[in-house]
């Protein structure tokens, strides 16, 4: 019965696969291969569920592909089977199902029908990896899936500033999540040396043995899983973004914003429970969290002026509720909450331009002037303290601007020494002189490797924050983030006794991409001269087709799971050790601002109003 | 440079700038209107290039559309080769001729706006707009919600620096990063000139930087401007003026530029180097220009010419002999009922259909039962100083829980998700597989209960309602009876049943609903008007009035309201219970003549929806028009007035047996009744401002979607009740959106009037207001001279012979064919949806 499993994580990828084929006016075929798919999806699953339902709910396990291994390590795709999967399922296969449908007719002549068809079906995958995932390595996979399509769902309307923006604002968030998921990985991996399965984790003996080795570590992995868990969810203080993805197609926003997506942080909680269930802080932290989330959003919905905003604090009051009732243990009731919330708050998205009409009419014939409430001094001080907060959305883009991107690209900008052709030279003989000790030294020199192999990794670090800053040439700001991945690669080869073939596995992708890539910027360079990234330039609207192969060379160089070079990123990290605080900080700075600057850069060049007037283009400010 | 220029003055400049900024009202009410209003003093050309080049608004097709419309055949040769000659001369044909089929242009033009604040940037590496504008939209909206937040904005009453005063005062938190901004406000508003000289610093500068400034928000500069201006455009008062958020947008750029450097900045003049930008001044002529008044002149008479020849052509058959009516039908004069004007004496060939502005010539305040507020329901410019309301309503107003906004509270939200929730799946899925009327879609037909009755009747002066006349005396019914029946020429052959049809449109999910109802009536359903004119001409002592006045309507003849829904196709009238015997028998019989037409409709709108299947049976066209115009996931539940392009003044005799596609708007008139042309005077004066206004708009929200229009509707959030913008950061997005225009071909209005071309000259001189429209080309005028059947078009304050080019169009033998035959557009570009629009057919 298991193996039916990968039947539903596979249908939505078949699906997509289609579209993909299918020619962008040909609206039809497009929505009806759509529909036939997440439709015969739904009515697998229920047909599935129910039979599991009423044969004993038995936990279901399946292996679906072994990708790598070695001796001590493999990497393996898993899919397995809970009430978890199921209560998120059904919700998911319904919600999608409806949306889908809906699309159909609201996106009729839209230039993109074709693309939000297209992101569905992908997003549709990643989520159901996620769902079904039994392991942490087929989870990630279906997250990074989810972040890169929520990226190009908000930035939906690319020819606009204000998509562009949110989408890069939202998915350097996620983007933290990501580490914050691979960091846990990693972790996990060095305390229980292997590859985990859910399954496995459900036996609380086994847990015990392994995780009580090392309290300290098993705390921090259970506190990323919650930041992850956190920022996926839009939790305090990282809640700011749910309303600025809201950007796409009103049915888009209410299916993932509203619904699907958001809830994937309590999944996560979910899943990992047996993990972090033993640990009476990590309860706590969860439990105060969503209450700390629950009274500062409601604070924001209370003074939300715009339909959708509201509708998005609203939702987080929810979730944070959710955290609440996770913390308490109470699982199956957050589900049920989960479902709840979902529906509600899809449907009010939907239907949100009808609020127009329906609350002016009702203004029509009950409104009343409110009375001015007359409140002592402290409590009108108080009140007036919290509408004002509230308007601020309680500051927190601003802290997030201001504490967590800024120093970086304070950092940034102090490296424009770089720009002198002097250095590009001194790190291109220092990367040379890495790879002929690599060579010919074999590892005799081990102790002079361990110092090197840091000066490697923050080369790395530092070509990829200089790339992220760049406001110059997009050609170099390219060229320093396949740079940088090849420091990185040193550092890890430096580290400890790595298989060629795995630095080949990492590389492969990258030196494609990275050709592909360059390539790209230099036929737009030569048609249209500037392409400086202190703009955006929405070269999209003349060049579309460099516009998706430079995207798709981005994607591959950020080792999205399409190319080897995800394999390899996994493969590397399990080179790092525990201990090795500095090393993992490193290479993890990396590893975030490498595909932050790569979509930054593939914005700044493709996306946005375009720079030419000779036809229609947006307002910097819608 | 002269010293006086340098000299600031604040009204002035204040007074420019709310000419300049969009003056659309907050969408509860949709009034249409030309989008560069402000450009109307000048010639259409001059206007719209010089706005293009300020503002940097795209004003006409791009020259490769123009290009391949030629290509395509969508204009022809000869009309081209005849516009060519006419602006340029015979001897340069072939010359200009090459010039705008092949020669290249540089099309970039950048604009005049926003190089003054791109300083900032450039010299301080700091973006303020994404540092103000969010908070400031945000602050903006609070104020001026509606109700959309649970919780009211704490202070309103007098004036938004008031309230932000009172705000900063009274919290703990402030908008302010840092003291100085702060403390200006704090101590005694500072003047818009004070906070200049701290940001832009020389006084040259300070009029380009406010445009700049405000152009980068035009919705919401716009929005303030307007409430400013008319404080009754929103329900729940609000007081705000343009000159308060400059003070505030000031104040939090010197926030944002302190917080950011400290003290370590200087005006933005200190690092200009280069004189500043007159934005509003004269625009210098282009080849490129000419190039492109050539191809839209082209472009435009294309169609021109095809109806012209039409009507010429129509004029060659005989005329076929009066008989008696079995009904009358008026109609709105929007270019919607064109199509069901022709169904209508389709179904019923002894009928007779008249066109006339919505409001029927009733002009009142519309108060509903229980209503804390009035509609008014006349064209936007009337202030009427009547009001009728409406009493014994039976049944109540439903609501729908699922819209309540306590789910966005915490505990509500709680129970709601468990509750609501899984109701809300049931209620999508409904929504979905079988669309249904409900009470959150805005219903045509509940404007006004059906049963209830309305005050129309003053028997007492006295009676009077804040300094508003209840209903109307006997001699104000009289007269605006007799204005109606004499303005569309009918005085005499009256029928047993004259029908007053209104128009609304019912629509789901849709924000810009106002936009599909009627612009006579405000942006709302015409409903009530045609019933009180139908009640004030069944009046036995009006009768008698219009008797001794000269119009004899027989005893038997009787007026019945009506509505008619544009989305849904359907129709309904009001008091057939008043109806006598013979014409209750007689109504019943036209009501299924009404259905048949109805039906033929439906069949003829659904051409242009890929949800429906043009082909499929009457009754089933029919229900899938029903439900398209209340399902939530329709974005376009109509088109509304999208391909509007005539306005037909004249007897139906001269567009009787024409196919316009809906594309005219005609207003019944009889020169023969009106030698003089006293009463044409009335009919002409709301031509441009209403058919010219709302052909405008869809012609510049076409033209630029992105900065004229309101951009795809799909992303659009509601903001306070007030608009719609793009997500949660954005500007308000007035104009149409892109689901509306697609359809549109942008040309300007032509209006056709049936009389002598001396008289049209005279009575578009009677006013200057009028007579701009016309003299600088806003909208075209021919005159058909209802004698010799000669064109005379106007231009340059004369009347000129106008030949056809055409001189004849094509014949089918029925409309039907051509309705199933027709293609939908492959794409909205223009090239490809410009060939949804059928040419004009003569019907055999």
């Amino acid at each position: 019965m298991e193996n039916i499993l990968q039947l539903f994580v596979l249908l939505p990828l078949v699906g997509y696969l289609i579209t993909l084929l299918i020619p962008r006016k040909n609206e039809r075929a497009l929505s009806i291969v759509s529909i036939f798919t997440v439709g015969l999806h739904m009515v697998g699953f229920f047909a599935f569920a129910l039979y599991w339902l009423f044969t004993g709910q038995a936990t279901l396990n399946y292996n679906f592909l072994e990708l790598y291994q070695t001796e001590e390590f493999s990497f393996f795709l898993d899919f397995y089977f809970d009430q978890v999967s199921c209560a998120y399922m059904a919700v998911a296969s319904i919600l999608t199902f409806l949306v889908t449908i809906f699309s159909r007719y609201y996106l009729h002549r839209d230039p993109g029908f074709k693309r939000l068809f297209n992101n569905i079906l992908f997003f549709y995958f990643g989520l159901n990896l996620i769902i079904f995932a039994g392991n942490f390595e087929t989870f990630f996979v279906g997250w990074e899936i989810l972040g890169i399509t929520s990226f190009l769902l908000i930035a939906f309307y690319r020819d606009r500033y204000l998509p562009v923006k949110n989408g890069l604002k939202v998915v350097s968030l996620y983007r933290l999540g990501d580490l914050c998921m691979l960091m846990s990985i990693w972790l996990c991996h060095h305390l229980l040396h292997e590859n985990i399965t859910f399954i496995k984790m459900n036996n609380p003996l086994y847990l015990d043995s392994t995780l009580g080795h090392d309290y300290i570590g098993s705390l921090v992995v259970c506190f990323l899983f919650l930041l992850a868990a956190a920022i996926k969810s839009a939790q305090f203080p990282f809640s700011s973004w749910l309303p600025r993805a809201m950007e796409g197609p009103t049915t888009t926003s209410a299916i993932f914003y509203g619904s699907l997506s958001v809830h994937l942080g309590v999944f996560l909680l979910l899943r990992t429970a047996p993990i972090w269930e033993h640990f009476i802080w990590i309860k706590i932290a969860i439990g105060l969290l969503g209450l700390v989330t629950a009274v500062v959003a409601s604070g924001i919905a209370n003074v939300q002026p715009t339909v959708k905003t509201q509708i998005a604090y609203s939702s987080i009051v929810q979730i944070g509720l959710m955290f609440i009732e996770i913390s308490f243990g109470w699982h199956l009731f957050a589900l049920l909450h989960f479902a709840g919330n979902a529906f509600l708050r899809t449907y009010q998205l939907l239907v949100s331009p009808s609020v127009l009409s329906y609350l002016i009419h009702d203004q029509f014939y009950n409104f009343e002037p409110k009375p001015k409430k007359v409140n002592s001094p402290a409590m009108k001080r108080l009140r007036y303290t919290f509408y004002v907060l509230g308007i601020k959305e309680f500051n927190l883009d601003f802290f997030q601007l201001r504490y967590m991107w800024t120093p970086f690209k304070w950092i940034g900008k102090r490296l424009d020494f770089l720009n002198n052709r002097i250095f590009i030279y001194i790190l291109g003989l220092f990367y040379v002189l890495g790879i002929l000790m690599f060579i010919y030294d074999g590892r005799a020199h081990w102790e002079l490797f361990q110092v090197l192999k840091y000066s490697y990794a923050i080369v790395g670090v530092v070509l990829i924050l200089k790339a992220f800053t760049e406001r110059g040439d997009a050609k170099r700001a390219w060229t320093m983030i396949a740079a940088s991945q090849m420091f990185i690669a040193i550092t890890i080869a430096f580290n400890e006794d790595v298989a060629l073939g795995q630095i080949i596995i990492f590389l492969s992708g990258v030196v494609v991409s990275a050709i592909v890539g360059y390539v790209c910027l230099v036929k737009i360079t030569t048609i249209e001269n500037n392409i400086s990234l202190n703009n955006f330039h929405g070269h999209m609207y003349e060049h579309p087709k460099f516009g998706l192969a430079f995207l798709l060379a981005s994607l591959g160089l950020a080792g999205f799971p399409f190319t080897p070079t995800f394999l390899g990123i996994d493969l590397l990290f399990s080179h790092i050790h525990t201990h090795q605080f500095l090393l993992i900080g490193l290479t993890a700075t990396s590893f975030v601002f490498l595909e932050l600057a790569l979509l930054r850069l593939y914005a700044r060049v493709f996306l946005g109003p375009h720079v030419k007037s000779y036809h229609e283009i947006a307002y910097k400010s819608s | 440079m002269q010293v006086d220029q340098h000299h600031f003055d604040e009204a002035h400049v204040l007074h420019e700038l709310k000419h300049y900024l969009p003056s659309q009202t907050p969408l509860k009410d949709f009034i249409h209107h030309n989008s560069l209003h402000a450009f109307q003093d000048m010639k259409f050309y001059d206007g719209i290039f010089k706005a293009g080049k300020a503002f940097g608004f795209q004003v006409t097709l791009q020259l490769n559309d123009f290009r391949r419309l030629y290509a395509i055949g969508r204009i022809k040769e000869a009309v081209l080769n005849k516009v060519i000659v006419d602006r340029k001369g015979k001897d340069q044909l072939e010359i200009w001729k090459n010039n705008v089929l092949s020669k290249g242009y540089d099309e970039n033009d950048d604009a005049r706006i926003g190089y003054l604040r791109a300083n900032w940037k450039q010299h301080y590496k700091i973006d303020l707009d994404t540092l103000v504008h969010p908070l400031l939209f945000r602050i903006l909206c609070s104020y001026l919600d509606q109700g959309i937040a649970l919780s009211d904005f704490p202070a309103t009453t007098n004036g938004f620096l008031s309230a932000m005063i009172d705000l900063e005062r009274n919290s703990f938190a402030s908008f302010f990063k840092t003291k100085r901004a702060k403390s200006m406000l704090l101590n005694g508003k500072p003047t818009i000139t004070e906070l200049l000289q701290i940001v832009v610093g020389d006084e040259a500068y300070f009029e380009q930087y406010l445009f700049d400034q405000h152009f980068s928000h035009r919705g919401w500069s716009g929005m303030v401007s307007i409430i400013g201006d008319q404080p009754g455009a929103i329900l729940s008062p609000r007081k705000i003026n343009l000159e308060e958020l400059i003070i505030f947008e000031l104040l939090l750029e010197i926030d944002a530029l302190d917080y950011k450097f400290g003290s370590n900045w200087k005006p933005i003049c200190s690092h200009v180097t280069e004189p500043p930008i007159d934005i509003l001044a004269p625009v210098e002529t282009t080849e490129l220009q000419e190039v492109f008044k050539i191809w839209q002149d082209a472009f435009e008479w294309n169609y021109y010419d095809e109806a012209l020849s039409g009507i010429e052509q129509l004029k060659k058959r005989p005329s076929s002999p009066a008989e008696a009516k079995s009904f009358q039908a008026i109609f709105c004069i929007d270019e919607r009922e064109c199509s069901i004007r022709r169904h209508i004496e389709q179904a019923d060939k002894k009928c007779e259909t008249l066109g006339m502005p919505g409001f029927f010539g009733v002009e009142f305040f519309f108060q509903p039962e229980n209503a804390k507020f009035y509609d008014k329901l006349c064209p936007a410019p009337v202030t009427p100083k009547f009001l009728v309301k409406e009493y014994d309503v039976h049944g109540h107003r439903e609501h729908d829980l699922l819209y309540t906004n306590r789910s966005h509270t915490l505990w509500g939200g709680y129970l709601a998700s468990f509750t609501f929730g899984f109701w809300a799946i049931v209620r999508l899925i409904s929504n979905i597989f079988s669309p249904k009327m409900s009470p959150a879609i805005s219903n045509a037909f509940t404007h006004m209960s059906k049963e209830s009755k309305l005050t129309v009747e003053n028997k007492n002066p006295n009676d009077r309602e804040n300094g508003l006349q209840i209903g109307y005396t006997i001699d104000e019914m009289t007269n605006r009876v007799e204005a109606n029946l004499r303005g569309i020429g009918l005085i005499k052959d009256f029928a047993p049943i004259v029908y007053f049809v209104a128009h609304g449109s019912s629509s789901a999910n849709n924000p810009h609903h106002g936009a599909h109802d009627c612009g006579a009536c405000s942006g709302r359903p015409g409903s009530v008007n045609a019933r009180v004119i139908s009640i004030m001409a069944n009046h036995p002592e009006v009768r008698n009035q219009l008797h001794i006045r000269g119009i004899d309507v027989p005893e038997t003849t009787q007026f019945v309201g009506g509505l008619h829904d544009t989305a849904s196709d359907m129709i309904d009238f009001f008091d057939e219970q008043e109806l006598s015997e013979v014409n209750a028998k007689a109504h019943i019989a036209n009501r299924a003549s009404f259905e048949i037409a109805l039906d033929n409709n439906a069949k003829e709108r659904s051409r242009r929806f890929a949800s429906i299947n043009t082909k499929a049976s009457l009754e089933q066209v029919r229900k899938d028009i029903r439900k398209r115009s209340v399902s939530l996931f329709e974005p376009r539940p109509e088109l509304g007035h999208g391909t509007n392009s005539l306005c037909i003044i004249g007897r139906r005799s001269l567009t009787k047996g024409l196919f316009f596609d809906r594309r005219a708007f005609m207003n019944s008139y009889d020169y023969s009744t009106d030698l003089a042309g006293n009463l044409l005077v009335g009919i002409m004066r709301p031509i441009g401002p209403v058919c010219g206004g709302i052909n405008l708009e869809y012609y510049f929200s076409r033209v630029d979607n992105y900065k004229l229009g309101a951009g795809t509707k799909l992303p659009h959030n509601v903001m306070g009740l007030i608009g719609v913008a793009n997500s949660s950061d954005g500007d308000l997005r007035p104009g149409l959106p892109l689901q509306m225009i697609e359809v549109h071909d942008p040309i300007r209005l032509l209006v056709i009037v049936e009389h002598f071309p001396e008289v049209v000259l005279k009575t578009i001189q009677t006013t200057p207001d009028m007579y701009e429209w016309y003299q600088n080309e806003w909208v075209h005028l021919v005159a058909v001279h209802p004698e010799n059947n000669q064109f005379y078009y106007f231009k340059n304050g004369a009347f000129h012979v106008y030949d056809t080019v055409a001189k004849q169009v094509p014949v089918v033998d029925s409309t039907l064919h051509l309705i199933e035959s027709a293609k939908e557009m492959e794409t909205n570009y223009i090239v490809d949806a410009t060939q949804e629009n059928l040419p004009i057919y003569l019907i055999d």
